[in-house]
C-alpha cells in the first residue's frame, strides 16, 4: 500500500531555478527510505513537497491516494497534524518549556485536550526512552536526547509518515547512530519514515536508498529490486 | 489498508479547531520566553491606563468628597441678600425680613448677619484704620450657628448675656490674621476693646463666615451704630420644598421690591465649582489617551519584531499542522495578552495614585467600577488592533520560508 506518491512532480522557483525535475517516487506502508543527495539537488524540496508544505508546479502529490495538489491550505495543515510527523536537523523545540510539554504540542493542532496530550506525551517520550526527563528543559538535554525529544512530538499522533531532514545532522556520530537506530524500531513498529540526508555513509545504513542530483532521481533501489 | 478509506479520511478531515484554553496557553508561552520585553511594553500601555484611572479616580473622589460635604452641610440652606434697585444704588432688606422668613410654611429656621462697613476689626489700638486685613465685621443673631451649621472651634458661640456687651466670635482665617490662636483676648473693634469668646470652624456653605468678626444684635446696635438691617438671611427649608421656598422668599423678605431681593443656594456654587473642574478632567483624560496610544505602538512594534524572530517556531507550528487561522490566532491572542497585561497592572496602579492622593486630602477613595472594566476592555481593544498586522504577516508566511531561517 502506498503512503506517499509522487508522480512526475516538477517544481520551479520564481526565478526559474527547477529544485525537482518530473521526478516520480513512491513510498509503500512500514518502508524506511534515505533520500540522499548533495546539497541544491532538491532533496529538501522533496521533503517539503512530500509533508504538504509546499505544492509542485506540475504533477501530482498523493498522500494515502488522495491528490494533495489542489487541496486548500486547511485541509493540508490538518493532513500536517494528523497524518504526517517531522523531524528537524534544527530540532525546533520551544526554550524553557519542558520536554513533556514540548512533545504534547504534537497533539495540539489535533484537537485533544491538555490532559490527554500529555498523558500520551509521557508515553511518546518513554517509547524514545528519554521516561526519566520528562520535566527538563531543551537546554538541561544533550543533543541527541533534544533530538529523541523532537522525534517522540512527530510520532505522538501515530502518523501514517514520518518526514526526517537531515535528523543527524547536528549530532555527533554516536548520538546520530542513536537516533538513527530509533527511526529503524519506528519503521519497525509500523510508521513509514522518509529521511534526507547528505551522508552516504548514513544512507548506506538504511534498506531502501533513493540518490538524487540536480532535482532528478539517479538511483533508487526500489526500482533495482523491480528491475530484476 | 483499505483503499477508499485511506482516501476518504484526509480529504474529509476538516482542521481541529483550537480551543480557547489552548489559544490563551499557546499565547502566554511565546509572552513567558521573553518577559523583559513583555514588561516594558505592558508598562507603555499601564502608564496610559493609570494615568487614565487615577485622572478618573481623583475626580470621582472629589465628587465623593463633596457629596459627603453636601450630605453632612445639606443642600436645603438658601441665602436672602440685598440687590439693587431700580437706579443701581444698593438696595437694604426690611428689618421684619428675618422675622418673616421665619414664618414662611417649610422653613425649618431662618437666621441673619449684618455687615457693618463702617467697622473694622484690628489687634490691637496701634494699627491704622483701613488695615483691616480684609476681615469684615458683622452683626450675627443667636440661633445663626443652628440655622447655618456653624461649629465652634474653641471657646463659645455669643450667648443672650455676651450678644450685649462687646464680646466677639471669629471666623477661623479671621482669627489667624488677627494673630488669634485662643479665646479670651482683646481686639480692637470698632474704636473699643472687644473680648474673643469663640472661634469657628471653617464652613463651605457659608464661606463669608470664615473671614468675618461676629459680634451680637444688640452689642452692635449699642456700640457701633447698627441700624438693624440685615444683609444676609440664612434660612432652612424642608428638604422636599426648597424649590418652593425659594420661589416665595424675595417675595417674602421684601414684599414691598421683591425685585431687590437676590436670593441663592450655597450647595449650588459648591456643585458648579465642581462642574469647572471637569473640563480639566477631559483635558487629563485626553493626555492618557495620547500615552495609551503611544503604548499601543509599543506593543505593535513588539509584536512585529517577535514575528520576525519567531519565523522557525511558526514554520514548525505549520508543520505541526497549524492553520492560517491559528497561528493568526496565536498572535492576537499574544498581542491581547501583553496589552491586557499592561491594562491590569495600569488598573492596579491608578487605583494607588488614586487612593494616595485621595488619603493625602482626607478624600474616600473611590475608583468607578466602569473605569476599570473600560480600562482593561480599552487594552483587549489595542492589543487587537495592535496584533492584527503582525498577526496578518506570520499567518501569510509560507511554511517552507519559516522553516528555512535560521
Amino acid at each position: 500500500m502506498t503512503v506517499v506518491e509522487l508522480r512526475e512532480v516538477t517544481k520551479t522557483y520564481p526565478g526559474g531555478v527547477t529544485a525537482l525535475d518530473g521526478v516520480s517516487l513512491s513510498v509503500g506502508e512500514h518502508e524506511l527510505v534515505a533520500i540522499v543527495g548533495p546539497s541544491g539537488s532538491g532533496k529538501s524540496t522533496m521533503l517539503h513537497l512530500l509533508g504538504t508544505l509546499d505544492r509542485p508546479s506540475a504533477g501530482t502529490v498523493l498522500v494515502e491516494g488522495t491528490d494533495v495538489s489542489r487541496l486548500p491550505d486547511r485541509r493540508l495543515s490538518a493532513l500536517r497534524a494528523r497524518r504526517i510527523g517531522f523531524v528537524f536537523q534544527q530540532f525546533h523545540l520551544a526554550s524553557g518549556v519542558s520536554a513533556l510539554d514540548n512533545v504534547a504540542d504534537g497533539l495540539l493542532y489535533g484537537g485533544a485536550p491538555l490532559a490527554q496530550r500529555r498523558r500520551r506525551a509521557r508515553r511518546a517520550l518513554e517509547r524514545v526512552g528519554l521516561g526519566h526527563r520528562l520535566d527538563h528543559r531543551p537546554h538541561q538535554l544533550s543533543g541527541g536526547e533534544k533530538q529523541r525529544v523532537a522525534i517522540a512530538r512527530a510520532v505522538i499522533g501515530e502518523p501514517a509518515l514520518l518526514l526526517a531532514d537531515e535528523p543527524t545532522g547536528a549530532l555527533d556520530s554516536a548520538s546520530g547512530a542513536g537516533v538513527l537506530d530509533l527511526l529503524r524500531e519506528l519503521s519497525g513498529a509500523g510508521t513509514t519514515v522518509v529521511l534526507i540526508t547528505h551522508d552516504r555513509d548514513i544512507a548506506a545504513l538504511l534498506p531502501r536508498q533513493v540518490r538524487m542530483r540536480d532535482g532528478r532521481i539517479v538511483q533508487d533501489d526500489a526500482r533495482v529490486e523491480a528491475a530484476r | 489498508m483499505n483503499r477508499g478509506r485511506a482516501k476518504a479520511a484526509p480529504a474529509g478531515d476538516a482542521p481541529a479547531r483550537l480551543g480557547p484554553r489552548d489559544a490563551l496557553r499557546v499565547g502566554a508561552a511565546g509572552l513567558r520566553a521573553r518577559p523583559m520585553r513583555v514588561f516594558l511594553s505592558a508598562l507603555g500601555i499601564a502608564i496610559g491606563i493609570a494615568a487614565m484611572i487615577g485622572v478618573v479616580g481623583i475626580s470621582t473622589s472629589s465628587r465623593a468628597q463633596l457629596q459627603a460635604t453636601l450630605d453632612r452641610l445639606g443642600t436645603n440652606l438658601l441665602t436672602v441678600g440685598p440687590g439693587q434697585d431700580f437706579f443701581g444704588e444698593d438696595a437694604q432688606l426690611p428689618k421684619e425680613s428675618v422675622g418673616m422668613v421665619g414664618r414662611m410654611p417649610d422653613v425649618e429656621s431662618a437666621s441673619a448677619t449684618a455687615k457693618l462697613d463702617d467697622a473694622g476689626v484690628y489687634r490691637n489700638d496701634h494699627i491704622p484704620s483701613g488695615e483691616s486685613g480684609g476681615i469684615s465685621v458683622l452683626a450675627a443673631r443667636l440661633d445663626l450657628p443652628k440655622t447655618v451649621g456653624l461649629d465652634v472651634a474653641a471657646g463659645t458661640w455669643l450667648n443672650a448675656g455676651t450678644a450685649k456687651y462687646p464680646a466677639v466670635v471669629l471666623g477661623s482665617a479671621a482669627a489667624d490674621r488677627l494673630g488669634v490662636a485662643a479665646p479670651n483676648v482683646q481686639v480692637w473693634l470698632g474704636s473699643q476693646w472687644f473680648t474673643v469668646v469663640g472661634i469657628l470652624e471653617p464652613n463651605q456653605l457659608a464661606p463669608e463666615l470664615d473671614a468675618a468678626a461676629l459680634v451680637g444684635w444688640d452689642a452692635a446696635a449699642s456700640h457701633l451704630g447698627f441700624d438693624g438691617h440685615p444683609t444676609t438671611v440664612y434660612t432652612r427649608a424642608r428638604e422636599d420644598a426648597v424649590a418652593k421656598v425659594r420661589d416665595l422668599l424675595a417675595a417674602t423678605a421684601n414684599p414691598q421690591a421683591p425685585t431687590e431681593v437676590q436670593v441663592s443656594r450655597p450647595s449650588d456654587a459648591l456643585a458648579a465649582k465642581n462642574a469647572t473642574d471637569e473640563a480639566f478632567t477631559g483635558l487629563l483624560l485626553g493626555l492618557g489617551g495620547v500615552a495609551l496610544l503611544v503604548g499601543g505602538v509599543g506593543v505593535a512594534n513588539t509584536m512585529v519584531i517577535s514575528v520576525l524572530e519567531r519565523r522557525a517556531e511558526i514554520g514548525l507550528r505549520r508543520s505541526l499542522g497549524a492553520t492560517r487561522g491559528q497561528i493568526r490566532l496565536q498572535f492576537l491572542t499574544e498581542s491581547q495578552l501583553l496589552a491586557a497585561l499592561g491594562g491590569v497592572g495600569g488598573v492596579a496602579i491608578g487605583i494607588v495614585v488614586t487612593a494616595v492622593f485621595a488619603v493625602s486630602q482626607g478624600w474616600p477613595t473611590v475608583v468607578p467600577v466602569w473605569a476599570m472594566a473600560g480600562g482593561v476592555l480599552a487594552t483587549l481593544l489595542i492589543g487587537g488592533v495592535a496584533g492584527l498586522y503582525p498577526a496578518i504577516r506570520a499567518a501569510r508566511l509560507a511554511p517552507t520560508e519559516a522553516l528555512a531561517a535560521p
